[in-house]
């Protein structure tokens, strides 16, 4: 059972790459932020209108975010021409997956927390009572985006137009993610904040079902 | 030639005799009247359209797995036809709603998983317009495809979930919750109509993409002489 060792060394690979350059935690934080800012102007950001309009606002920016963000991931393999390296060092290319899955979600996860006190004081949203409950959707959101994005990208990589070819895979895709993680939050947000557990239910379902399908079918999307 | 003339000739009957048995067959229903005959071809194509997404997703997997290319040609003609049903449904959808709810469009939860049905396969056929290597093409399209299928039920699921939790603003009678007899069968001579229209069109399609891949191979030998 080499899998996990291999991932462990692939991760560590990955978070490498990024934490050298910080190039796409920057790039992904500077446009959350855009959004954010020219979000408010299309409504009037105060705290009734923030709590309905704000949890749909955030999961939007992060979705979108989400979409620049997974470009690279299997792009700048194919421009190092690594990606035969890659399949050549590892027994079970989903070890490929999973090292790539783990490092999108933490890099994801990342920029939310970053992101999130910023975004309480902007929107005049409470969240620090609600933090490790908030903290629960935006794993689980985030490894959701992470996996339906990253096995995406494995193929939006191989074909023309790449850049605007994933978002228009991904967001009809991610559907769900968005649907139940705005309800969810919005539930959070609420003067009396309560927990979904269905939503709750619902993202864990979505990642177990997408995860699954990816350790099914990932070695065929990165055939040669 | 002349056979497969004949059969889209019994196609063209039995569709024509399904509009004929929605419009004088079928009873008028008592409060939506005339415009509620528009039912029987708006259900039966969304049915319709449903099973090619699901031909589409087993040929998806068995090319996968057999990598052979007719299970391609097979999933790109019934997503194409399943994409054109679902069309159907989504026009047909806002010319019933209109009269009957007062509106063309409503996000209710049945309406908006469509949509983003009908957008999935949307996208599955860009992607195949974007790689240009057949082999590549078909794999990398059918696992597509294989991940939107399994997509469809989460987003029903989904989005069913999260409309429930307002109150509706119209609410739709389900039409499997108490059909008339003669509704009844009239809906299901419509299904089958369509179904058979819907196995017609997908052979023609398959067809077509096999004369399509033909020439692109001659094509290519042509061009390595």
């Amino acid at each position: 059972m080499s899998l996990l060792p291999n991932t462990a060394v692939l991760l560590g690979k990955e978070l490498r790459t990024e934490f050298r350059s910080r190039e796409l935690l920057t790039t992904t934080i500077v446009f959350i932020l855009i959004v954010m800012v020219l979000f408010s102007f299309t409504f009037e950001p105060t705290s009734d209108e923030s709590r309905r309009v704000a949890p749909g606002l955030l999961w939007l920016a992060f979705l979108f975010a989400s979409s620049l963000m997974l470009q690279p991931c299997f792009l700048r393999e194919q421009h190092n021409d690594t990606l035969s390296a890659l399949r050549l060092s590892v027994s079970d290319p989903f070890g490929i997956f999973l090292a790539k899955v783990t490092a999108n979600t933490i890099f994801l996860l990342l920029t939310e927390l970053l992101l999130l006190p910023l975004f309480a004081l902007m929107y005049n949203v409470p969240v620090v009572s609600v933090l490790h409950w908030l903290l629960l959707v935006f794993f689980l959101s985030s490894l959701g985006i992470s996996i339906a994005g990253t096995a995406l990208s494995a193929i939006s990589a191989q074909a023309r137009m790449r850049e605007l070819l994933l978002p228009l895979l991904m967001l009809p895709l991610l559907t769900p993610i968005l649907v139940v993680s705005t309800e969810v939050t919005r539930a959070l947000f609420d003067r009396g904040p309560y927990v979904k557990w269905k939503g709750i239910g619902f993202l864990a379902v979505f990642d177990v079902v997408f995860l699954t399908a990816l350790w099914l079918f990932g070695e065929y999307l990165l055939e040669e | 030639m002349w056979k497969r003339a004949m059969i889209g000739a019994l196609v063209l009957f039995l569709v024509g005799a399904a509009a004929y048995a929605s419009f004088y067959v079928a009873p008028e229903e008592r409060t939506m009247r005339v415009i509620q005959r528009i039912f029987y071809f708006h259900a039966a194509s969304a049915w319709a359209g449903m099973t090619a997404f699901f031909i589409c997703f087993a040929a998806n997997l068995l090319y996968v797995w057999r990598r052979e290319e007719r299970w391609d040609s097979l999933a790109v003609s019934c997503a194409e036809v399943g994409l054109a049903f679902i069309t159907v449904v989504l026009i047909t959808g806002p010319i019933w709603a209109k009269p009957a709810w007062g509106i063309y469009w409503t996000w209710d939860a049945r309406l908006t998983s469509t949509f983003v049905l009908w957008l999935l396969y949307i996208s599955y056929l860009l992607l195949r317009t974007l790689i240009e290597e057949p082999d590549r093409r078909a794999l990398l399209s059918a696992l597509f495809g294989i991940f939107a299928f399994i997509d469809v039920p989460i987003v029903f699921g989904a989005i069913r979930w999260w409309r429930t939790q307002h109150p509706a603003p119209v609410i739709m009678g389900g039409p499997g919750s108490g059909l008339e007899p003669t509704m009844r069968k009239v809906f299901f001579f419509s299904v089958l109509a369509l179904h058979a229209l819907m196995v017609f069109l997908i052979a023609e399609r398959y067809r077509l993409e096999k004369l399509r891949t033909d020439l692109e191979l001659v094509r290519r030998e042509a061009e390595a002489i």
